[in-house]
């Protein structure tokens, strides 16, 4: 039973920082929304007194269909990928390495440092080691001349080779067709594990997006008047491959948290049921290992959204093909003075990174609540 | 009566400046805080005119607020977040022109300089052209102290021998030779990350559009869809098919070492790379490697200079101006400049404490017809530089010459080019 004064006290306490979450959090965010919706950044910006106007969604409406800002879209586009392939491969790569570590007998600590020590780099200095490391002519490329091959030619950081090009004026197709692949592989699941409502229910709504996009009605409606190709650059390859070294070591100190908090008593029920150590590992363990993954899809996510450093210390600001929007937009707000294109840039950021926290915060807080 | 009370009045305000001006340098104490991005290679250079001006006025303390990296772009971020949060520095390095005024004058942030101008003679000591590029209608809006020269051609004399060409004076000459070298084995024209893209840009514009028309680009007069701008897109894009494919991978320095290691013959690069092969890879200007006007631009001096000026509401005035003063005088600037790899922005400077590249630049400067550079902030402000930089990538990546006149005349009137 809590008194009065307990909870008077509670209040107290945590009052500072709701005052300056408020202010400084939630403050500037609306700050920054308002000057989202100005044209704050004509002639003269950086006067003590700049005039601005009010000027709604215009800012946003340039970002994804004005002339001028295909490098945006781009932006987008690598974010897009580079999202899902530095979260896939350091899922991949981290729950590979647990596994191996789990299996030694010695050496256990020294290389769960090993791997794990990437991370305390600075994303800067990641980024400038790699910068070096994959230099076209030396670096990675000429390692295979140490065992007598040909030197790799592979262009990493500078290709401007393009793959996977689709139209930015169709985007909402694509987007249509994507959502239509997710759902039908949680479908997918809900069938496996025998839960009809769920599985009526998305089977239904993929059928409809499958619907809409074969009618070829999104095709009609356009952000842009004409075709703009946008694809997967090649060049990201060199980031995605220093991202994931940073990063898988965090992935497989997490995995193997993970495993050691399976019960022994699990693996030993299974195995007296004749289980395989490979049939152990798939039912029994990866199962388990499912809410570690979601964490470190979200933990990994936001870092990919938000990826900045690495990106400007391994290419510079200006190579278009690795650039993503936060690049962009420190470069329109201070360096091409466009203070209200940078805060739009900046806002789209944050409801990207909503869209991937909020769902998992209200996920952990009902969970929390049961 | 009255006129002599009026005469009174005169004479005393005539004392009181009188008392002002010869203590003026009396006043120069307290502290000085200089805001720049020099650090590193350029490090010395700036310590030098430190401590010069702590000898001259010993009663003042210099800040030295470097903000390193990113050649100049993480100091502008940290300069802007300052003067917006009305912070100014007493004084600050940017580069002379429209990177200045375009961002800093049109918002009413800067001083007028005219007055020190006149006071110190500096109207007759610098080139008309470089006055011309630092003023507006309005004044004259900071010091130079030192002038780079962007279109300049660096080679290896030893190596052009040995492939048997000779140095091109025409992009034509060098679209001849250049699938001679490539036969060889050898990459004609060494390119670095993007910006060193904008810089062979601009030599390549100012050898199509002479300075005339160079011009008129940056005062609206010129079209950025006009045949002859398009004309220099696809000439850009002809030269590009004779560089190195790593470019975007490469800083200037590992282009000019290209160069140096004599794995491609030529590379265009501010007059810094003399001072880098000089100072860092100790080579001999004129046998180590030689240099020359980018082709097609022979008796055209394409200028960029960093500059300091005087922010309005700054907190020591008179130590600010004591500082410009140092920086201007022939002294101040024969001080810097050998040390930074530059030379004077003057035209009496003392040639004897230059080597031997400076002193050839020195000469041009005096006698050259003087354009400013787009890559390095003389001729358009920042909003369009900062996309411009957009659609030179662009550019690179599909080559289409007309989107990249397109793209450029849309930046232009975005930016308020020639307004």
């Amino acid at each position: 039973m809590q008194s009065r004064r307990d909870q008077l006290t509670a209040a107290l306490i945590i009052l500072p920082s709701i005052v300056l979450l408020a202010v400084f959090v939630y403050g500037f965010i609306a700050q920054t929304v308002r000057v989202s919706m100005t044209d704050w950044g004509q002639e003269a910006a950086m006067s003590l007194d700049p005039e601005i106007h009010h000027v709604g969604l215009a800012n946003y409406r340039e970002l994804f269909g004005g002339f001028l800002n295909m490098r945006f879209r781009q932006d987008i586009t690598n974010m897009f990928f580079f999202t899902l392939l530095f979260v896939s491969l350091s899922l991949l790569v981290g729950l590979l390495l647990a596994t191996l570590i789990d299996q030694l007998i010695w050496g256990e600590a020294f290389f769960r440092t090993v791997f794990l020590y990437p991370m305390s780099l600075s994303l800067v200095v990641t980024g400038t080691i790699w910068r070096w490391l994959l230099q076209p002519r030396g670096g990675i490329n000429v390692l295979p001349t140490l065992i007598g091959l040909p030197a790799g030619d592979f262009l990493w950081l500078s290709s401007r080779e393009q793959i996977l090009i689709f139209d930015w004026s169709h985007i909402f197709h694509y987007i249509c067709i994507a959502a239509a692949v997710v759902l039908a592989v949680f479908a997918y699941g809900h069938w496996r594990r025998g839960e009809r409502k769920e599985l009526r229910a998305k089977s239904i709504i993929c059928a409809v997006l499958i619907g809409i996009s074969a009618s070829g009605i999104l095709t009609r409606v356009k952000l842009l008047d004409y075709p703009e190709a946008h694809g997967f650059n090649r060049a990201l390859w060199g980031v995605i491959v220093a991202a994931v070294w940073q990063m898988s070591g965090y992935t497989m100190a997490l995995y193997l948290a993970g495993l050691r908090t399976i019960p022994d008593e699990l693996r030993e029920a299974a195995r007296v049921d004749g289980a395989s150590k490979f049939q152990i590992y798939r039912h029994v363990d990866l199962p388990l290992l499912k809410p570690i993954t979601v964490s470190a899809i979200v933990i990994l996510g936001h870092i990919a959204l938000k990826i900045f450093d690495l990106i400007f210390s391994m290419a510079g600001p200006d190579h278009v093909p690795t650039s993503v929007p936060a690049i962009t937009m420190f470069l329109k707000t201070f360096r091409g003075n466009e203070l209200a294109v940078g805060s739009a840039i900046g806002v789209i950021l944050l409801i990207l990174v909503s869209l991937l926290i909020i769902p998992y915060l209200v996920n952990s807080f009902k969970t929390g609540k049961e | 009566m009255r006129t002599s009370r009026w005469f009174k009045l005169a004479a005393m305000c005539a004392a009181i400046v009188l008392m002002f001006s010869s203590a003026a340098d009396a006043a120069v104490r307290g502290k000085l805080e200089i805001f720049s991005w020099w650090a590193g290679d350029e490090g010395p250079a700036l310590e030098a005119l430190i401590s010069k001006y702590e000898k001259m006025y010993p009663g003042a303390t210099v800040i030295n607020s470097t903000v390193t990296g990113g050649s100049g772009v993480n100091a502008k971020a940290v300069l802007k977040t300052r003067m917006l949060g009305g912070d100014p520095p007493d004084t600050f390095q940017v580069h002379a022109g429209q990177e200045l005024i375009g961002t800093w004058v049109v918002a009413n942030r800067m001083e007028d300089l005219t007055w020190l101008y006149e006071q110190e003679g500096w109207n007759k000591v610098f080139p008309a052209d470089l006055l011309n590029l630092l003023s507006t209608d309005k004044g004259i809006w900071s010091v130079p102290v030192n002038i780079h020269r962007s279109n300049v051609l660096y080679f290896v004399p030893g190596n052009l021998a040995k492939w048997g060409v000779g140095v091109p004076n025409t992009w034509d000459e060098f679209l001849e030779i250049a699938p001679k070298l490539k036969a060889k084995g050898v990459i004609p024209l060494s390119v670095g990350e993007n910006w060193t893209a904008t810089h062979l840009w601009e030599s390549v514009a100012l050898s199509v559009l002479g300075p005339v028309k160079w011009e008129q680009l940056w005062n609206g007069k010129l079209s950025w869809r006009s045949p002859e701008v398009i004309r220099v897109w696809e000439l850009f894009g002809e030269i590009l098919k004779y560089t190195n494919t790593d470019a975007p991978s490469l800083s200037w320095q590992q282009a000019t070492d290209m160069v140096v290691k004599g794995e491609a013959a030529f590379n265009i690069m501010g007059d810094w790379a003399s001072g880098y092969m000089t100072t860092t890879l100790k080579l001999k200007p004129g046998t180590g490697f030689g240099w020359a006007a980018s082709p097609g631009t022979k008796g055209i001096f394409m200028m960029l200079s960093d500059s300091f000026g005087l922010p309005v509401g700054c907190k020591n005035k008179e130590n600010a101006i004591a500082w410009l003063k140092m920086l201007g005088s022939r002294d101040g600037q024969d001080t810097f400049n050998p040390l930074k790899g530059s030379i004077s922005a003057r035209t009496d400077s003392d040639l004897t404490k230059y080597d031997a590249y400076l002193q050839s630049a020195a000469r041009d400067w005096r006698t050259n017809k003087i354009v400013g550079s787009l890559a390095h902030g003389v001729v358009a402000n920042e909003r369009f530089m900062n996309d411009f930089a957009t659609v030179m990538d662009i550019f690179l990546s599909t080559k289409n010459a007309q989107a990249a006149a397109n793209a450029a005349q849309a930046v232009a009137i975005q930016a308020g080019i020639g307004k």
